[in-house]
């Protein structure tokens, strides 16, 4: 009997198949993130392992819809959706909200082999659109705990006014809250010009000592920041 | 040929799922195997490598919000550095955080090689410059640019072994920002040489602490120094660029 072309296709495809599930094993990252900062709260953390054409967010490229949500009113909602859509593997919100300054949360990532890096992504309160983020950390294969510290960006998206008005959904210029409770009100507003609309280093709040005008309604002594922001522990078993 | 015969008759006697799996195994480590056996007949070995040398594309990504950043410096030299945080600027650097220049800069590397970015690089963009060199001793990298809205600010990395580079290898870095200490961050009109202001940029004077450090960043306007030309988009926060190095040849 003759075998033809199209039943070696099929059969060397099954095999294919066979090979392929042998090498596909769950690894568990134990994760920890810590808000390095003494005013700043961290809005619910995405954090996602994917293949490595996949990005929340690449400095020097323009933001996507979904990060300006995130940075700008911390809806992670739409990332989580971009991420399941590429099949990659996410946690979201392990602090149950708010990461409050000073205080770190510890979760698990079970990812699959074929997502190979990393990334996270959480809005900073009081900003404009300013997150901590970590761009797709290639996920070292050896056992071991690595820490990496995390750098502010600004989304490029919104002027950075620095007026809490709760303008938190995308496109609406202000800052949804001051989760601290220690901004000001009546600022005149700081800019309302964004002269680099790519991601990029967050320049930091400006603030000023003014609780009831000035150009700011963050307080200069306390809304402010320098890198790096937040540290990732990533235990790899 | 004598497996492949077998393996036929396996397949019309073997209906069921599982065994056509185990057919299938079967049938392709014969396959490697055969396929192995030509490899062997109709290699090529690869050509040598060539003696033209070596070949790096660089790129940097300008990350600040609005610092524009002096056309790249790059070289390639002995193992050396061409700045040291406590030690004093040389001229050539002065100049180049003083004002963007980097010809002299370049010319005291001793370079084995070297070039210039064609352009300012905007905030929030990138440039990509080639470097070429036939001598092997050339395995130290230094890179260097201005943010050009300050005194004498500047970013980059300096003699970085890049000796273990292989072909298609990339390496890339997220850089601080230096205070070259040639000049006192005044801020005032005229001694910031980028578009915030237009002024001078190199001045040999030095009014400063004479020594590199890590910079603490730009005060502005808005935050109290009222003869300060630059405002608070000019505040910067580290790192201010990354630089990616691929080896090409």
């Amino acid at each position: 009997m003759k075998i033809t072309s199209k039943r070696i296709n099929t059969v060397l495809g099954a095999s294919v198949m066979v090979f392929a599930s042998s090498t596909v094993a769950a690894q568990d990252l134990s994760i920890t993130v810590t808000n390095l900062t003494q005013g700043l709260y961290f809005t619910p953390i995405l954090t996602s392992a994917h293949t490595s054409d996949n990005h929340i967010f690449m400095s020097g490229e323009t933001a996507t819809a979904e990060l300006q949500a995130m940075a700008e009113g911390g809806d992670i909602s739409g990332l989580v959706n971009m991420l399941s859509n590429a099949d990659a593997n996410s946690n979201e919100n392990p602090a149950g909200g708010l990461l409050a300054p000073g205080m770190s949360t510890t979760y698990t990532l079970t990812n699959d082999s074929a997502n190979t890096h990393l990334s996270m992504a959480s809005m900073i309160l009081p900003s404009n659109d300013g997150f901590v983020g970590l761009d797709s950390w290639k996920i070292p294969t050896e056992a071991g705990t690595y820490t990496i510290n995390l750098n502010a960006y600004d989304a490029g998206t919104e002027a950075n006014n620095e007026l809490v008005n709760g303008g938190g959904a995308p496109g609406v210029l202000g800052i949804p809250a001051a989760p601290g409770g220690d901004s000001g009100t009546n600022g005149m507003g700081v800019t309302d010009t964004e002269s680099n609309t790519m991601v990029h280093i967050h320049r930091g709040n400006l603030g000023d000592d003014d609780m009831d005008g000035g150009k700011s309604d963050l307080n200069n002594s306390i809304h402010r920041w320098l890198n790096p922001v937040a540290k990732l522990t990533i235990t790899i078993e | 040929m004598l497996t492949f015969s077998s393996i036929k008759n396996q397949v019309i006697t073997s209906p069921s799922k599982s065994s056509k799996v185990v057919i299938a195994i079967t049938f392709l480590l014969v396959l490697s195997a055969c396929g192995s056996d030509n490899d062997i007949e109709t290699q090529t070995p690869p050509p040598p490598p060539s003696p033209a040398g070596y070949s790096y594309s660089i790129t940097v990504t300008n990350l600040t919000h609005s610092q524009p950043l002096s056309p790249l410096a790059v070289a390639l030299h002995n193992d050396s550095k061409m700045w040291m945080i406590g030690e004093a600027a040389s001229t050539g650097l002065e100049k180049l955080a003083e004002s963007g220049d980097s010809s002299d800069f370049i010319s005291e590397s001793n370079a084995l090689a070297s070039n210039s970015g064609d352009g300012v690089v905007m905030p929030g963009l990138a440039s990509t410059i080639e470097i070429s060199t036939t001598d092997r001793n050339a395995t130290f990298f230094t890179a260097a640019t201005m943010l050009v809205n300050t005194n004498d600010a500047f970013t980059g990395l300096t003699g970085v072994d890049i000796s273990t580079l292989a072909i298609d290898d990339i390496k890339s870095w997220n850089l601080n920002v230096y205070d070259s200490g040639t000049e006192a961050n005044s801020e005032t009109m005229g001694t910031i040489p980028g578009p915030a202001n237009g002024g001078i940029g190199f001045d040999e004077a030095r009014d400063d602490v004479d020594f590199v450090a890590l910079h603490s960043g730009v005060v502005s306007q808005d935050d109290g120094l009222p003869n300060s030309v630059l405002t608070q988009a000019h505040r910067f926060d580290n790192p201010a660029i990354k630089l990616t190095i691929t080896r090409t040849k």
